[in-house]
Formats: C-alpha cells, sequence, structure tokens
C-alpha cells in the first residue's frame, strides 16, 4: 500500500513541476507549484516525517507561494511569456536533464524495488537518541540540545531578513515611477 | 513494503531536473525564482528519505533548517524583484541587461 500511495503522489508531483515550467501564465505556474510543494509533503508524509510535511505545507505551500502570488500579481500580471525553447537551450536541458535521469534511473535499477523497513518509533530509544522518530517531540528534544546553536541562528537570521525586506522595499525619492499600473495609493 | 530509498532519490533527481530546465527556460524572473525553489524542495526530498533509510534524525533538523532558510530568502529575493521592478518597469529577463555590453 505504501508503494502504490509513493506512484501516485510521486507522478502527481513531477507532472505539476513539469506544468510549472510548461506554462505560460505566471499564476497557473505558481498555481501548479502548490501542488508540487503539497505532492513533496504527502512524500514526506509516506516517509513518516509527518512534522516535516507539517511544516511543508503550513511554511512552503502556505506562506512562501502565498508571498509570490501577491508579488506575481502585484507585478504586472497580464504578459504571458511562453518558455524560450531556443535550440541552444533545448541542448542545454537535454544534456542535463539525460545525465540526471539517466543517472538516477540507473541507480534505482541497481537495488531491490521494495524493501521492509522497520516501523518507525514515536520517541526514540534510549540507547541511539537520534534515531528517526516521528513525535514531534523527538524533533524537540534535539532541535534545543543538539542543535540549539542554529535554531538560535535561525530566529537571528529571520529578524535580519526581515529588517532586510524593510530596508529593500523602501521607495527613494531618486526613483523614476516606470509602473505599467498605477499601483500607488498615495 | 516500502518503495526503496532509490526510488524517493529519483523523484528528487527528477524534480531537480525539471526545476533546472524551468530555470533555463524560463523569461519570467517570478518563474525562474519558483523553479529556484523546486530544486531546493527537491534537495530536502533526498535528504529526508536518507534520514528515514539510515534511521538518523539529522537529515530530519537539517531540512527544517532549510525550511526555514528558503522562507526568508524567499521574502529577501521577492522583495529585490519588486525594487528591481521599481527601476527596470519589467521582471522579463531579457529586458533586464543593463550589465551586458
Amino acid at each position: 500500500m505504501p508503494a502504490f500511495a509513493f506512484y501516485l503522489f510521486a507522478g502527481v508531483t513531477i507532472l505539476s513541476a513539469l506544468f510549472v515550467v510548461l506554462n505560460r501564465d505566471a499564476v497557473n505556474s505558481a498555481m501548479c507549484m502548490i501542488v508540487a510543494l503539497a505532492g513533496v509533503a504527502v512524500l514526506f508524509g509516506l516517509l513518516n516525517a509527518y512534522v516535516l510535511a507539517g511544516f511543508q505545507i503550513i511554511v512552503y505551500a502556505g506562506a512562501v507561494m502565498v508571498l509570490f502570488l501577491f508579488i506575481i500579481m502585484l507585478l504586472d500580471p497580464g504578459t504571458r511569456l511562453r518558455p524560450v525553447f531556443t535550440p541552444k537551450t533545448l541542448l542545454n536541458i537535454g544534456v542535463v536533464g539525460i545525465i540526471l535521469v539517466a543517472s538516477a534511473l540507473w541507480l534505482a535499477h541497481q537495488f531491490p524495488q521494495s524493501i521492509e523497513l522497520p516501523a518507525a518509533p514515536q520517541l526514540p530509544p534510549q540507547e541511539n537518541p537520534m534515531a528517526f522518530a516521528t513525535a514531534v517531540k523527538a524533533l524537540g528534544m534535539e532541535l534545543f540540545t543538539r542543535y540549539l546553536l542554529p535554531f538560535e541562528v535561525a530566529g537571528f537570521m529571520l529578524l535580519v531578513a526581515m529588517l532586510g525586506v524593510i530596508v529593500l522595499s523602501k521607495r527613494t525619492p531618486a526613483e523614476p515611477q516606470k509602473s505599467k499600473t498605477s499601483t500607488d495609493t498615495r | 513494503m516500502h518503495p526503496g530509498l532509490q526510488a524517493y532519490l529519483t523523484v528528487a533527481v527528477i524534480l531537480f531536473a525539471i526545476g533546472f530546465g524551468g530555470v533555463l527556460v524560463r523569461r519570467n524572473t517570478l518563474v525562474i525564482y519558483m523553479c529556484l525553489e523546486l530544486m531546493l524542495s527537491a534537495a530536502t526530498l533526498a535528504l529526508t528519505a536518507f534520514s528515514r533509510y539510515n534511521n538518523m534524525m539529522d537529515g530530519v533538523l537539517f531540512v527544517f533548517f532549510i525550511i526555514t532558510v528558503a522562507a526568508a530568502e524567499v521574502a529577501v529575493g521577492l522583495a529585490i524583484i519588486v525594487a528591481l521592478y521599481r527601476r527596470r518597469g519589467s521582471v522579463v529577463v531579457d529586458d533586464l541587461n543593463h550589465l551586458k555590453d
């Protein structure tokens, strides 16, 4: 049963990722991107990383893509740009894509199709505190003991990113107002 | 019966290749940025698969930090793109060629 669910959602994810690349409209691309990120979250769930699946949906598909949609609709949603498939670009994509996909398929061929995986426990066992576990508490135990410094640095980095966004989005007085539609409410 | 580790890695590689192709062919800066995020997502999928199949928690924690950093990066990157749009009036990469000779 997990194998069938894996193939189904892997197919959905890859298909929507293709639509992200091949779509003319940026808004349609963003919608397909949301589906792709949700598909990746389902794959996280199939890997028993339920906390990560939740984070992926809340943060990535929920907040990041909504921000993307805001900006896409702010910056001239009218233009529908076709992807540019010049022969040189196609050659580049073809070479890199074939190398990557062929190596992945070779790798997949080397090993058995399905294996028995021991069920992931809720909390890690005493003798191996870094074992894979599904509970949020297991993530928290490692996050606040062994990975405390990266955790604090990540918090600080979010503060710096917020300051950076505020500074970057101020209008300087010498800027030419070149927007095609009038979005100023001042 | 779970699919092997290589199945997840194959999906991650295919997603990465699609994102990479998207960065090359698209002309809208925002869609290029979305394909970048797709590549990042593919890497997180590979990390989680490795973490699960080797019975470790390190990969999951790393993905936690990757998601955090990616969210901050998207915020700053979109602010840069908006500032660029205000300067140049366009988000099409063909028009953003002021560094060219």
